[in-house]
């Protein structure tokens, strides 16, 4: 009976922290399928304001999901070699070095991009594409890539391995290739499902360094809901939500199974 | 198998020393002759230097300048270890995770491209002399410690290296795996006929695979010899002590014999210097009536071991001596007993402060 009770009472106060939770995305989704949000639902459903989205922001979209994977791109390319030496190399320079590629997380996102508007923002050709909002989430990633790589290293023996490959009479790049990269794997996935999430989600950085034909979906929302009626800016938000979850999901479901692999 | 017979290369040390970028000297200048397809043992505690210069033979290293490495006369100090055909044995195996086991073994003919089908045959050649018959397609993390020795030993011969080189194989694996395999080993590099340096801190698995053993010390060589010559005429009290048992006793000399408090003990040779330190085996001194013996003492301890018994003896010398006595022998702690030892088996070691 008393078990019962506890029981009873830890699922209703989980319940109830979910609702708080899932109610505002709830009825924030429906907001966004709803004809007049002051009206309530009776007012109809309709797909008007996600066309309305679409419409408007549909490259704002794109863009934002062609930064993300350029700064996957770029993290993958740069941040796997970039763990593998520090953690071969060790010693204290590459504490610092590592030390350094982490600040981005505790300097705030606005200080890096007045940085960078500092010193690029006079190369104007530069300042108006959109690879340099790339710029500032490659910098703002980084650090979750090599942290995750070299973590996955540093239970490995890695160093090891790249010797015994090399005394089979393997390169460097076939030692990487072969032996470094599959063995990294999992701290692969899970640094670039961190770096895509965290690219699509960016806001404050990319608030700063965007223009007005180089904007990502946050920025787009938050100009959604500065400047247009409630139920578009919740449209927005509802299309946000079904791109990214299952993109989510996929890559969650790609690195469980290399994980059980 | 004749197929991996006779593939061995000389090496030639010349003057390699390591002082690491913290300053420590890990090696001192040494040079070293290792003949074609002989098994040269590197023995000696951690820290004596013993991988470090298994690491320059293998390139993983870079000596000291001035320091030279040599295979079959041919300078390969500024060659990395990729193209000098060694094969390596580390002593946590350094498996590819993820590979299978034939994948692992067959890599270093991967990379050579050889074509599948001689790789695949060349494969099951190594896995029958391995004996890891039916472990073909494992993953590594499913092997044991013991299968695992094998595979990177079958592994690090596939490519049929011109030197194998290995780092305490057996040092991760318990007693009587490690003494089980040790047997295997060495049948295995007498059937290839290959060049092999074993590094290792035990002195058995030395005086079984070793054609020659050099121990090794603080960095330096102390002694190199045949593991008979390494035991039985150890040049320092460093050898004497670290390979096998050994009693170390100092006294003075006296017309040839080594004067003790328990009595005089007759030395070979001519040794004219006041004193003298000496090294005699356990197994070499026997158990006497202690009436009539030039030296004796009073047992302490009796340690029945099976085959044979240990015994301390007080008295005879400033420091207990140990006897390995055979287990017939009858004697009790407390007993007053005899030493006989023939002065042959006294070996003068250099004094040392």
């Amino acid at each position: 009976m008393r078990d019962r009770l506890i029981f009873t009472g830890q699922l209703v106060f989980t319940l109830l922290v979910a609702a708080f939770l899932v109610v505002p995305a709830a009825l924030s989704i429906m907001a966004g399928v709803t004809v007049n949000y002051f009206r309530g639902i009776q007012s109809g459903v309709t797909l008007q304001w996600v066309a309305q989205v679409w419409e408007l922001y549909a490259d704002t979209i794109l863009l934002s999901f062609l930064i993300a994977f350029a700064t996957l791109g770029v993290t993958l390319a740069a941040g796997v070699p970039a763990a593998f030496a520090l953690h071969v190399q060790g010693g204290r320079l590459s504490r610092v070095v590592e030390e350094i590629i982490t600040l981005p997380l505790a300097i705030p996102g606005l200080a890096i991009a007045l940085a960078l508007l500092s010193t690029y923002g006079g190369f104007s050709d530069f300042r108006r594409s959109w690879l340099f909002i790339l710029v500032g989430h490659v910098v703002f990633t980084m650090p979750f890539m090599v942290r995750s790589v070299m973590a996955v290293f540093s239970t490995l023996d890695i160093r090891t391995l790249d010797e015994g490959a090399a005394s089979l009479g393997a390169s460097p790049w076939r030692r990487f290739r072969d032996v470094i990269v599959p063995n990294a794997v999992p701290g692969i996935l899970a640094g670039s499902l961190m770096v895509v999430t965290l690219s699509l989600g960016e806001f404050n950085l990319t608030w700063m360094l965007h223009t007005p034909l180089t904007k990502t979906l946050p920025i787009g929302l938050a100009d959604s809901y500065a400047s247009m009626r409630l139920e578009v800016a919740s449209a927005y938000t509802l299309i946000f939500f079904v791109m990214i979850i299952p993109l989510l999901v996929a890559m969650q479901i790609f690195a469980d199974k290399e994980r059980a692999r | 198998m004749n197929a991996a017979a006779g593939h061995g290369a000389s090496v030639r040390i010349e003057n390699c020393g390591k002082t690491f970028a913290d300053g420590t000297h890990a090696l001192e200048p040494a040079s070293l002759d290792i003949a074609r397809g002989e098994t040269l043992v590197l023995l000696g505690p951690s820290g004596c230097g013993k991988t470090t210069m298994l690491r320059i033979i293998a390139g993983l290293e870079l000596p000291d300048a001035g320091g030279k490495v040599l295979f079959d006369g041919k300078d390969m100090t500024s060659v990395p270890i990729e193209r000098r055909n060694v094969g390596m044995v580390f002593q946590s195996y350094a498996l590819f995770p993820n590979m299978s086991v034939v994948e692992n073994i067959g890599y270093g003919l991967k990379i050579r491209g050889v074509p599948r089908q001689e790789r695949a045959a060349r494969v099951a050649e190594l896995v029958a002399l391995t004996n890891i018959t039916g472990l073909e397609n494992r993953r590594i993390d499913q092997l044991s410690g013991g299968q695992r020795q094998r595979v990177a030993l079958a592994r690090a011969v596939a490519i049929r290296p011109g030197i194998l080189l290995l780092d305490e194989p057996l040092t991760a694996l318990d007693a009587a795996l490690r003494e089980r395999l040790r047997g295997e080993l060495n049948r295995l590099l007498r059937t290839l006929g290959i060049t092999a340096i074993y590094v290792t801190h035990d002195q058995a698995e030395a005086m079984e695979l070793g054609d020659r053993v050099v121990v090794m010390c603080k960095g330096a060589i102390a002694q190199i010899g045949s593991p008979r010559e390494i035991y039985f005429t150890p040049r320092t009290r460093f050898v004497a002590e670290f390979v096998g048992a050994a009693n170390i006793i100092e006294g003075p000399l006296d017309k040839g014999y080594l004067v003790l408090p328990g009595g005089r003990q007759p030395i070979g040779g001519d040794a004219t210097q006041p004193t003298a330190v000496a090294m005699i085996r356990p197994e070499t001194i026997a158990i006497v009536d202690a009436a009539g013996a030039s030296l004796s003492g009073m047992i302490d301890s009796v340690s029945f071991i099976g085959d044979r018994q240990r015994m301390v003896v007080s008295g005879a010398s400033d420091k207990p001596i140990t006897v390995d006595a055979p287990n017939t022998v009858e004697a009790e702690p407390g007993e007053r007993v005899g030493l006989l030892i023939a002065p042959d088996s006294v070996r003068l070691l250099p004094q040392e402060n």
